[in-house]
């Protein structure tokens, strides 16, 4: 039988790296930015947090250095993007090729350390699974209760009126894409350092596009993120499960099911948002939309 | 005060010598880069830019050139059409290994047969793979409305799995003493895709590579479909209203881009490949995404930056043997070009100019 004290923390780690890199993502589309470089930041937040960790053993050290180092490869692209006004889907895609190649430069040092133990939280599960827990409802309170939360709605809806109400377009995505990039960063960390345990290269293995896929099932909320986060730990746990049972599939196929789900799931969602008649209701205005300002 | 002024057309003086200013910022930036991580930055350049075609061992280097262009042009002269209208198929990695597994499945299931038409078979194989593999997010797209960048890059992920699994599974070389992978068609004539002319490295798919560019660029210039294609890039309402169906867009021109990925990928396994391996997808299809940025998505364009980009492979490689350079520094370079080239992109679509606007 499956036992759920041991499941619920499985589902739990398994989801976290998704549910950081999917909130932050969240922010940035809200606020009208579609930035594909995911995947990228959240490597170089897994192999910056693991390197910290490794170098001040302090695990939750690592984390904040991840949150650092994703903020600012993300300003590559908010630089491109926001200054630069070039295409956000080449934009994003550069980001991620950087990133992977970035961290695969500098990760060949840190190939074969462990990382440093992190010590369980309550319920068993460690605080950064708590505090991307705690990320939910703050976000959604944020988004949908507070001023600035509002005008990054407004941003994001249409920027051509948030511009003539006086909101600094730029300033309000920037600093959306640092969050993103923060987030991201801490999301590739918790792979490195409290999942995997180790540095290996490309570790991150789509979890950053998946995290995207997520923000699209969310309809763009919060708790949407947390229900696709949590559907997608289930899925990579049971797969898993599956594996170490032993069942007669190849592992290889078994290995599929996370990005079969993917697929399968943002297509349900597409489908709903496509046919129902609030159709497009979730979807920001100006998403995918640079701005530049002629008067 | 700056200010960027858009222009009505786009320049073309800039379009041009945007992606030569790219190239040396990247090599300026690599340099600066080679130079923290404590290597001669002058040297690595020179090893990566200029060694492979002029330097001591360049006989050995120089074939390389074409046999790594050669799917890189092959992919993006396929994405460029796409990328034209909007299409984002980024997915090509996914149809060059299921083209290749397609092609090389035929071929040994014929094994150890000696046919006139096994070759052309696989090829057929290899373009109908990536074909179907492409329909995948096509018609998921138009039936549904889902993303095609997600969808296609979440089913690479997909045939690297379905690639693994072949390598030790059903395409494994029943005499391979128990190492996964498939058998190597270089060793059955009527499958191999050998070097055509000698020392040149040119093989079928360099061939097929040229064939792309010259079709693609009277697609794209002389046929109403790529007229369409570009109308529907630049003002999709009135490519609508002009009588083009966007759904029919979608399937060509994610179809189209994934017969050209898994052609690419069968003359690969049947020729510098050899053989399916778990390990079959090398980064082909995501490279080739830069290839049609840095070619401007012009079929001309992306001959020469195809050239280019299989130059940073061959000289990546050299620079890892003779300046023991990681073989990242080569995706990390990739990366920077994309960056700039975009960056620069900026030139061709705006003026500067100081001071406030009429």
């Amino acid at each position: 039988m499956i036992d759920l004290t041991t499941l619920i923390p499985m589902l739990m780690a398994a989801s976290t790296p998704i549910l950081f890199a999917a909130l932050g993502e969240l922010i940035v589309e809200r606020a009208g930015v579609l930035n594909l470089g995911v995947e990228g930041m959240m490597i170089v937040g897994a192999l910056a947090g693991f390197a910290t960790a490794v170098a001040t053993g302090n695990p939750y050290l690592g984390f904040v250095a991840a949150a650092v180092a994703g903020a600012a490869v993300s300003m590559v692209f908010a630089l491109l993007t926001q200054v630069l006004l070039a295409n956000q889907v080449a934009s994003g895609l550069a980001l991620t090729m950087f990133g992977l190649g970035l961290a695969a430069l500098f990760g060949k040092a840190y190939e074969g350390i462990k990382a440093p133990a992190m010590g369980p939280g309550p319920l068993g599960l460690n605080w950064i699974v708590w505090l991307g827990l705690a990320s939910v409802p703050a976000i959604w309170w944020f988004l949908n209760r507070t001023r600035p939360g509002l005008i990054l709605r407004g941003v994001g809806e249409n920027h051509d009126a948030a511009h003539g109400l006086g909101h600094p377009v730029r300033r309000v995505r920037t600093g959306a894409i640092a969050f993103g990039g923060a987030m991201a960063g801490i999301g590739g960390a918790f792979i490195s350092i409290a999942i995997v345990l180790q540095w290996t290269e490309g570790m991150t293995a789509g979890a950053g596009w998946i995290a995207l896929a997520i923000v699209v099932f969310s309809n763009w909320t919060a708790p949407g993120v947390l229900a696709g986060a949590w559907l997608f730990g289930g899925v990579t746990v049971l797969q898993l499960r599956l594996q170490a049972a032993g069942v007669a599939v190849p592992v290889q196929l078994l290995s599929m099911a996370p990005y079969l789900a993917t697929i399968l799931v943002l297509v349900l969602i597409s489908a709903r948002q496509k046919f129902s008649r609030r159709a497009g209701l979730g979807a920001p205005g100006s998403l995918g939309q640079n701005f530049h300002a002629l008067r | 005060m700056m200010m960027l002024i858009p222009r009505t057309e786009t320049s073309t003086g800039w379009q041009i010598a945007t992606p030569i200013m790219a190239v040396l910022a990247t090599m300026i930036t690599g340099g600066l880069l080679f130079a923290i991580m404590g290597y001669d930055p002058v040297a690595a350049i020179r090893t990566i830019f200029w060694d492979p075609l002029f330097g001591p061992a360049a006989s050995y280097s120089r074939p390389q050139l074409l046999v790594k262009a050669g799917p890189l042009i092959l992919i993006a002269s396929g994405l460029a059409i796409g990328f034209r209208a909007g299409i984002w198929n980024i997915g090509a990695e996914g149809q060059y290994i299921i083209g290749g597994i397609c092609g090389a499945a035929v071929a040994l299931a014929a094994y150890p047969g000696e046919h006139w038409w096994l070759f052309p078979a696989m090829i057929a194989a290899g373009a109908f793979g990536g074909w179907a593999w492409a329909m995948i997010p096509a018609m998921l797209r138009n039936r549904f409305g889902a993303s095609e960048i997600l969808v296609s890059l979440m089913l690479v992920y997909v045939a690297q799995k379905v690639a693994a699994w072949m390598a030790f599974g059903p395409l494994k070389n029943p005499e391979g003493f128990g190492f996964p992978g498939s058998r190597n068609l270089q060793q059955y004539p009527s499958a191999s895709n050998p070097e055509l002319i000698a020392g040149t490295g040119a093989h079928w798919g360099v061939f097929a590579a040229a064939l792309a560019v010259l079709a693609t660029w009277v697609l794209m210039s002389r046929h109403i479909r790529g007229f369409h294609i570009r109308a529907a890039g630049l003002a999709p309402r009135a490519a609508r209203f002009a009588g083009v169906r966007p759904e029919t867009l979608v399937a060509f021109c994610l179809g189209l881009s994934g017969a050209l990925a898994g052609l690419a990928g069968i003359f690969e396994a049947a020729g510098p490949a050899g053989q399916i391996t778990d390990s079959f997808g090398s980064g082909y299809g995501f490279t080739a995404i830069i290839v049609a940025f840095l070619g401007r998505l012009n079929p001309v364009g992306i001959l020469l930056a195809g050239l280019l980009l299989a130059l940073t492979y061959i000289g990546g490689e050299l620079a890892q043997l003779t300046m023991q350079l990681p073989a990242a520094t080569v995706q990390v370079f990739q990366g920077m070009l994309l960056f700039f080239l975009l960056g620069f992109d900026l030139l061709t679509r705006f003026r500067i100019t100081r001071g406030v606007p009429a």
